[in-house]
């Protein structure tokens, strides 16, 4: 049996979990070609207009599956990750919209994640989505314990400067060559579908890599460190990822190696709309840019914003090292 | 303390009955107007959607006729509205205003929870007392809501629509000023006596249902009035929710009134089977039920990048095909304006009343 995995949105997060689990289970997994221009223009055609861009280019990704005769494709329904956390009200409909708006769709796995209250729900989809494949509880049991193992050594792999993204490029065997010389730390931000496609993000992660830049992302940084710093908001974030990043965030302000951070946000994005706004409230002595993308954004701009900033974060250096500079000019 | 609250709809009516039952001294905001929204966009961060910026714009506003208390409402997500608060108190606190702002989390379906966070926010006030202001607020919103529903029903109808938008304004203001529940009945009560001998048009009127986010639904600034534009194109408009119904389902836990909740989620059923937080699963549930209903046309409105109302909007395409009714969204942000929607809304009326009519009936084109 053929299992179709779109390879957007949260698959640069779980993808090890899944492709161990439908391999374990006896299925053969196929995920669509990384974002390319084809697969913006079918998500463009097929989305509502207000949708933001990853949403755009999920919808290309199944569509793109949906030429390779599958038995399945994977839709999971992400409500929550972690207790009391959600992700986002979009990966709560993401089956039902994409089934509403694509026709000519392979039969859709649809597992439902909410672990908002407790695990069990979860625990009985696996096993209802098990038995698709095979009977044997057990058997499917174990598959999703060894999917969890991978993911885990995958995530391991993110010391060395990785972001996750990359790291399951590495966990699939591939070879990945690292820069060697930088002379700017930056934290960059973001949601991890957005900022780790090579398209969506216009290769943002790789361009400041070769402007001389070392980047921290949120799996590079110490996790309880940064779970510490987001409790410190008066109000917890009630979204898994923004509250990483606004932890992340208020973390790296207090890292002296930190040069400057930016975010990238998404048009229409709802957390990054807030999240980017409390960010921007609570960094003071750190230089902050804000780079917004939907699918008209031009890389030529893009390019020239980053090269003013690390120039800018250059000139800060070289005169800090005589005496202080406010971040605010 | 002298307290304010943002503006949603005749809410504000409900609120100041309530907080006069706990003895606190109400400075309501004035109501939203173009300084509004302008106070409103200038502050918020460019990409929050728009009831953030007018709730922005009222506290503003209120602050600076001399409030010092905002109470607001919270949440826990996955909706942005369970951070608004968090967030505008960064910014008015950013702008150097001086106050304090009490957040009423919605309780996890506790009634008594509520009336005990009420309680405390009066002065002075024994728990009968708060459970007697939220009473007098409650039926104030009750008169309110018959008197709308009558509303909807006579514009429509109605030959003199300027006379029946007069009776209807005249009455909210009557029931804004009544001390007590008979007198807010009563104003609601001769005013629907007074629409009644309203000269009527023959024939009946197209039935439009509205669906769509909360808020946008309930402000006639944040919807550019679209109640009374479509009623003027003699529509009959079917309102998806009323103010009791929405406070009793997520604010009372269903306890006051019989809810139709149940119902919604079993008819969005095979659309959407998942909550997708905000109002987005009642959006898709209402489309379905008004579909069912033998309803001309449905029209969807939201704030522009709200996130469940796009989940909704994703999937009504695929009910406006197997249900056979003719679907429209509507984005609202402040850059909308009155003449591009009644543009859109006529060119909407006119092809639901092309098909709702049979074809031979058409005058021949040409």
């Amino acid at each position: 049996m053929r299992v179709g995995i779109p390879r957007g949105l949260f698959y640069h997060y779980y993808y090890p979990l899944w492709k161990t689990f439908f391999q374990d289970l006896g299925a053969e997994v196929v995920t669509s070609a990384s974002t390319n221009r084809r697969t913006v223009e079918r998500g463009i055609e097929s989305a509502v207009d207000e949708a933001c861009f990853p949403i755009k280019v999920y919808y290309g990704h199944v569509r793109e599956l949906c030429h390779q005769e599958l038995d399945y494709i994977f839709i999971p329904r992400l409500v929550s990750v972690e207790p009391k956390s959600y992700i986002c009200p979009k990966f709560m409909g993401l089956p039902d919209m994409i089934k509403s708006g694509l026709h000519e769709l392979p039969a859709v796995i649809d597992i439902t994640v909410d672990v908002s209250k407790t695990d069990r729900l979860l625990k009985r989809d696996i096993i209802r989505v098990g038995k698709i494949f095979t009977n044997n509880k057990n058997h499917i049991k174990q598959a999703y314990q060894h999917g969890q193992y991978e993911l885990h050594k995958c995530r391991e792999l993110c010391q060395g400067d990785y972001n996750i993204s990359e790291a399951i490029r590495l966990w699939e065997g591939e070879q990945l060559d690292m820069p060697p010389n930088y002379d700017l730390n930056i934290g960059v931000l973001g949601h991890g579908y957005a900022l780790y496609d090579h398209t969506i993000s216009m290769n943002l992660i790789d361009r400041l890599r070769k402007m001389g830049c070392r980047v921290h992302v949120v799996e590079t940084l110490d996790r309880e460190a940064i779970e510490q710093k987001a409790a410190e908001i008066p109000k917890r974030v009630f979204w898994t990822l923004g509250r990483k990043n606004v932890g992340s965030a208020l973390y790296m302000e207090e890292r002296k190696e930190i040069d400057g951070i930016i975010y990238l946000a998404c048009f229409g994005c709802g957390p990054d709309s807030m999240i980017g706004e409390v960010i921007e409230c609570k960094l003071k002595a750190k230089p902050f840019m804000m780079i917004t993308i939907d699918e008209h954004t031009g890389e030529a701009g893009m390019v020239t914003r980053l090269e003013a900033f690390c120039d800018m974060l250059r000139r800060r250096k070289a005169v800090s090292d005589e005496g202080y500079i406010s971040a605010h000019g | 303390m002298k307290v304010t609250f943002p503006h949603m709809g005749n809410m504000h009516i409900a609120i100041k009955a309530l907080m006069a039952g706990l003895k606190l001294e109400v400075v309501p905001p004035p109501s939203i107007s173009k300084r509004t929204f302008e106070l409103g966009i200038k502050n918020s961060p460019e990409f929050a959607c728009m009831p953030l910026k007018l709730n922005l714009g009222n506290f503003i506003e209120a602050l600076e006729n001399g409030a010092d208390t905002i109470v607001m409402a919270g949440g826990w997500g996955p909706c942005r509205f369970g951070y608004y608060a968090q967030v505008e108190r960064d910014i008015l606190e950013g702008l150097g205003y001086q106050f304090q702002m009490i957040v009423l989390e919605a309780p996890d379906s506790k009634a008594y929870d509520l009336i005990q966070q009420i309680k405390a926010l009066g002065e002075n006030v024994s728990f009968w007392e708060a459970v007697k202001a939220i009473k007098y607020g409650w039926s104030k919103l009750n008169a309110l809501e018959v008197l709308e529903r009558q509303f909807d029903y006579y514009l429509p109808r109605a030959r003199d629509k300027d006379r029946v938008e007069m009776i209807y304004d005249g009455a909210v203001v009557n029931i804004d000023r009544a001390g007590s529940k008979t007198e807010a009945d009563e104003a609601a009560g001769q005013a629907i006596k007074k629409m009644g001998m309203v000269d009527l048009k023959a024939g009946l009127p197209l039935k439009i249902g509205i669906v769509g986010e909360i808020y946008t639904m309930f402000e006639p600034a944040a919807n550019y009035d679209i109640y009374r534009l479509l009623g003027r194109m003699d529509v009959q408009v079917s309102r998806s929710a009323y103010l009791t119904e929405w406070l009793n389902d997520h604010i009372m836990g269903g306890y006051v009134k019989k809810s139709n909740r149940k119902n919604l989620i079993a008819c969005a059923k095979p659309y959407l089977n998942y909550e997708v937080g905000g109002h987005g699963l009642e959006t898709v549930g209402n489309t379905v039920h008004f579909a069912r209903r033998q309803h001309d046309g449905i029209i969807q409105i939201g704030p522009l990048t709200c996130m469940p109302e796009i989940v909704a909007q994703s999937i009504i395409p695929s009910i406006s095909e197997k249900e056979g009714v003719p679907c429209m969204t509507l984005w609202f942000d402040e850059l909308s304006g009155t003449a591009g929607l009644s543009t859109r809304l006529e060119a909407f009326v006119d092809m639901v009343h092309r098909k709702k009519v049979p074809a031979d009936n058409h005058i021949k084109e040409a």
